[in-house]
């Protein structure tokens, strides 16, 4: 697999119990397993098969990933703002390579 | 001969025609076997239990041009507590070559149960979502995507 590179856009400050939205886009070419290449042989699957958000250091948000999840994924999910802290964003492909992000938090 | 020669493929290219109608016809049927492969899923995931419509939002567009970044949108009406959270939503297409797509996990922590991103369709079909609460509550969405070019590389 080729060199991975994430992007996530959260908001750098929240308000106490302010859910915010998390985004985040990780470059994958997520090969389905079912596409053939120009010599009609079937191009082996690879893609992410898990992503996980932790907050602090406790898993907050988790997705699983098959084939149908577009290349270069795109996700978004929904955080409640407690206390200030940092997101450890991890990607997880099928060769076990693994991709991370970090974001801070500060909550007022 | 040339003449019966021209009657013989004439014939030959009705008979055709006749097998293109005939697998036109089955087309439908082949979509009906998809979906019940998505039922299989379903149930080896949620063991056949009863589920409801409501609470759970499906937000696809109607027609997506191009099959291959279809954005998908979700979203469950839940108080997010400690006591009463959605734990699970997984999301299946009856006409890709795996129906199943995806499941999030959250956690209260997430104080909304929702979640977006981009999925590939690789032909017309319907777009099935399952959400399972922590107090074991089913729901279920359904929508249909028409699809201009398929997005599986076919």
């Amino acid at each position: 697999m080729a060199k991975t590179s994430a992007r996530v856009r959260v908001p750098p400050k929240a308000k106490k119990d302010e859910i915010i939205e998390v985004k985040t886009l990780v470059s994958h070419e997520m090969e389905s397993g079912v596409r053939k290449d120009s010599a009609g042989k079937i191009v082996p699957r690879d893609i992410i098969n898990k992503f996980t958000a932790a907050f602090n250091g406790k898993v907050v948000f988790e997705a699983e990933w098959f084939p149908s999840v577009s290349a270069n994924p795109y996700q978004a999910f929904f955080f409640k703002a407690q206390e200030s802290g940092e997101f450890a964003f991890t990607w997880k492909d099928d060769n076990g390579e693994e991709t991370t992000a970090k974001a801070k938090l500060e909550v007022a | 001969m040339m003449l019966f020669e021209r009657a013989h493929s004439r014939r030959e290219a009705l008979r055709v025609a006749a097998i293109s109608a005939a697998v036109a016809a089955l087309t439908p049927q082949l979509a009906f076997a998809k979906s019940e492969d998505v039922k299989a899923e379903i149930d080896k995931l949620y063991g056949g239990k009863e589920m409801t419509a409501g609470k759970l939002k499906l937000d696809m567009p109607e027609i997506a041009e191009n099959g291959l970044v279809v954005p998908i949108n979700i979203e469950v009406e839940s108080p997010m507590t400690e006591a009463d959270y959605v734990k699970s939503v997984s999301v299946f297409a009856e006409g890709n070559p795996f129906p199943r797509v995806l499941t999030y996990h959250f956690t209260p922590a997430c104080g909304r149960a929702a979640a977006s991103l981009r999925m590939r369709l690789a032909q017309t079909q319907n777009v099935i979502a399952v959400a399972e609460t922590s107090t074991g509550q089913l729901y279920t969405a359904k929508s249909e995507v028409k699809v201009t070019i398929g997005g599986c590389g076919g």
